[in-house]
């Protein structure tokens, strides 16, 4: 039978208290300084020069032993400078895939130099990465997968295509999924590798904008055109890419971006309803308050369960599950409540923005039906 | 019995299923002989005292204990006041007061039911939907204390009912009571209990927080209802593994796949804010904010997961599950009671919301993450 999906009680450590004072102030700082508008609808720029203060601050990489930049602090403190850092809506681009995902793929499967040298630049804010996984024809479906990465003397050489890749047109390296052997009757998953790919050093790698629906900038194509990568930038095992998947994506689903992408319409709402709100917008701003409160506790469960050295991968898709259908529908619940009261300009253009960016929410990072596939074998189903 | 389960809920895990076992009273209704033998075991286990301290002659469990010894009950469907009990031996603890042994029930239970103490010790108002009233030997009641007497700690929640009296817990013998007989959608007795001119056998020294036993009824509602939870997505997955359709295990349809892992969903949401609603009980003071929040938010969440849930559970099962003697009703019928009980969404969702818009917009985020 399955595993028992669990959710441990946890709370935050005083030590992460005191942290988010710390988070806070220099946040309050930094918009002093005019580094970022809180107010802007779009948010998460790309600023590199913020994320080198955050890196100064030990804010990046900040789970990481200390000998690759790290301050080796728990998850749950990490937790707490994210959430902090997306309620500010604070310029994180820069170095958030680096910080969340890359690096500690890297962390465990890169070789010891290439860690010395790559993770303590992320730590300093000094690098970007993108993720490398979607092409044309593989999406939910990775193993699908068609550019290929053929043995060359020493190295490697690329050739195809990848598509829908975040910020590629900022990134320093790609984290990307190449196609190293067919797959084998037996297991279609087999023969696809990880590597590490130095964009800005390597020839043959393109980088063409995709515009997405809501007019913005952050999808590309990425082209390899006989692009040459060193035998050491392989990560983890030739062909077996597949089980390398499962604590990674514990990180990169269950954090509170998996709900708070859309947190601001609920905030200028209440904005506008004021002290004293009618009975239907007090009602329906409490159920949302419930529906967060329950989110963040089951996120931090899972980052709590991750610092305890724990795997909760099916946990971490629930969070994902029900954290970004709950911010993907928060502009529709919002605009409901504000239909019998002033809108301030402010609301107005939160759900602007929120309303056309909400279809991207339960697709990114693993769609709605792929996460309910995991759950669904997490119960036995499968 | 679950990894981590403390000694207090295997015990409520084991009475349960020696004594009440659900598919076997779906299968045999009109037989309610399990009633006593479960009633007995409870006292006899101790569960029944758990939330009295043991110098009171009670069992001395933790909060987070009892709270755990109620999901298990709600694995199993409970149809018995082990909640109200409880609720009631920790209220009439804390007011310094015996706690007589039997069945209790706590009154009252709705928001807008009010119960005062005159000044000269007798009671007057009534109590609906009373949780097992009739079956109750004593209640617990919270009444407002008339004159200076009963005045004690201010209570920001009494929607500006006027005056200035405490609140006062009384101990109540059952049958003095006026009884209107009432039942809750899953049979279960929800009953009316008038206390007009009824003498307590003992009042409290101590004044209480009008707030405190609803916020522990709401919570062990929201215990039971993500018991239930847990119980209906592992009778749904297993039933889907059996079932064959179109040649093959409904398991195996992608369809039934998605809508369980919903289920599953709605299950976590409940258990974690229960879990997190029960932490604050025992950690914080029942006047504070965070248990105001908390304990709003689980009844909220766990009430719509328990709507979700059910719906879910019963859609897997088809026909066969919306039989009498089968044992989904007997979950998914009290889901629904639960969470009407000491408040529905609505009203907590309302006490949440204009507590936030107090707060406003810049003081949410702080306050959420204060707790």
């Amino acid at each position: 039978m399955a595993q028992a999906i669990q959710f441990d009680p946890i709370r935050l450590p005083p030590e992460a208290d005191r942290l988010r004072e710390e988070v806070r102030e220099f946040l309050r700082g930094e918009i002093a300084a005019g580094a970022f508008d809180p107010h802007d609808p779009a948010g998460d720029a790309f600023n590199r020069e913020f994320s080198r203060r955050v890196g100064a601050r030990g804010w990046i990489g900040m789970t990481w032993p200390k000998r690759y930049g790290g301050q080796e602090r728990s998850y749950l403190e990490r937790y707490v400078v994210n959430e902090e850092l997306l309620l500010a809506r604070a310029p994180t681009r820069a170095h958030f895939t680096g910080d969340r995902q890359s690096g500690p793929v890297l962390l465990r499967y890169a070789p010891e130099h290439i860690r010395l040298d790559v993770l303590p630049r992320i730590c300093r804010g000094e690098v970007t990465f993108c993720i490398g996984m979607s092409e044309p024809d593989s999406g939910s479906d990775l193993f699908a997968a068609k550019t290929r990465a053929e043995r060359d003397g020493d190295g490697w050489v690329v050739n195809g295509r990848k598509l829908w890749t975040s910020g590629a047109h900022h990134a320093d390296y790609m984290i990307g999924l190449f196609r190293t052997s067919p797959p084998t009757n037996a297991n279609r998953r087999h023969g696809l590798t990880q590597f590490l790919v130095p964009l800005r050093t390597t020839s043959g790698i393109s980088t063409r904008p995709v515009v997405n629906a809501a007019g913005g900038h952050d999808f590309n194509e990425v082209l390899f055109e006989g692009a040459r990568l060193p035998g050491d930038h392989v990560l983890g095992e030739v062909d077996g890419a597949w089980k390398q998947a499962t604590s990674e994506l514990a990180y990169e689903r269950s954090g509170s971006e998996r709900f708070l992408e859309t947190i601001h319409a609920l905030i200028e709402l209440l904005r506008d309803l004021g002290p004293e709100p009618g009975v239907r917008e007090a009602e329906g701003v409490g159920r949302l308050i419930a529906q967060l409160h329950t989110m963040r506790r089951m996120s931090i469960s899972v980052a709590g369960m991750l610092a305890a050295g724990k795997e909760p991968v099916v946990e971490a898709s629930i969070v994902k599950d029900l954290g970004t259908n709950w911010e993907q529908a928060l502009p529709d619940r919002v605009r409901r409540l504000a239909a019998f009261v002033e809108r301030s300009e402010r609301l107005d253009a939160v759900l602007a923005h929120d309303t056309v960016i909400a279809p991207k929410l339960t697709i990114q990072g693993g769609t709605r039906e792929i996460l309910r596939g995991i759950i669904a074998r997490g119960l036995g189903l499968r | 019995m679950e990894d981590g389960m403390s000694l207090v809920a295997g015990t409520c895990e084991r009475v349960f299923r020696d004594c009440a076992l659900p598919q076997a009273i779906a299968l045999d209704p009109e037989n309610g002989e399990w009633r006593g033998a479960l009633w007995s075991a409870l006292e006899e286990t101790g569960l029944a005292t758990a939330w009295v301290p043991e110098e009171a002659g009670g069992a001395g469990a933790s909060v987070r204990e009892g709270f755990e010894a109620l999901r298990a009950a709600g694995r199993h469907a409970a149809a018995a006041p082990l909640a109200d009990t409880l609720v009631a031996g920790l209220m009439l603890a804390r007011a310094g007061l015996d706690v007589p042994a039997g069945k209790l029930a706590v009154a009252p239970v709705r928001s807008g039911d009010r119960i005062r103490l005159r000044a000269d010790g007798i009671l007057s108002g009534r109590a609906g939907r009373v949780p097992f009233g009739r079956e109750a030997e004593h209640v617990a009641v919270i009444a407002r204390a008339d004159g200076g007497d009963g005045r004690g700690r201010g209570d920001g929640s009494d929607g500006g009912s006027g005056g200035g009296g405490g609140y006062r817990v009384a101990l109540v013998e059952r049958a003095r009571c006026g009884l209107v007989e009432g039942s809750s959608l899953a049979g279960d007795p929800l009953d009316r209990l008038d206390f007009e001119g009824v003498a307590p056998l003992a009042v409290g020294g101590r004044p209480v927080s009008r707030d405190e036993a609803r916020l522990f009824g709401a919570a062990s509602r929201a215990a039971l209802i993500a018991g239930a939870l847990q119980a209906i997505l592992d009778l749904s997955v297993d039933y889907s593994r059996e079932r064959v359709a179109f040649e093959r295990p409904i398991a195996k349809f992608q369809a039934v796949q998605q809508e369980l892992a919903r289920l599953a969903g709605e299950a976590a949401a409940a258990n974690a804010a229960a879990n997190s609603a029960a932490w604050a009980l025992e950690n914080h003071d029942a006047e504070s904010d965070a248990v105001l929040v908390e304990v709003a938010s689980v009844k909220v969440r766990a009430g719509e997961a328990a709507h979700a849930g059910a719906l879910i559970a019963h859609q897997v099962h088809g026909a066969i599950g919306y039989s009498r003697e089968h044992v989904l009703h007997r979950y998914t019928h009290r889901l629904w009671a639960w969470r009407d009980e000491y408040g529905d969404e609505s009203e907590w969702a309302l006490r949440l919301g204009e507590h936030f818009a107090r707060l406003g917009a810049d003081g949410m985020w702080p306050a959420l993450t204060g707790i």
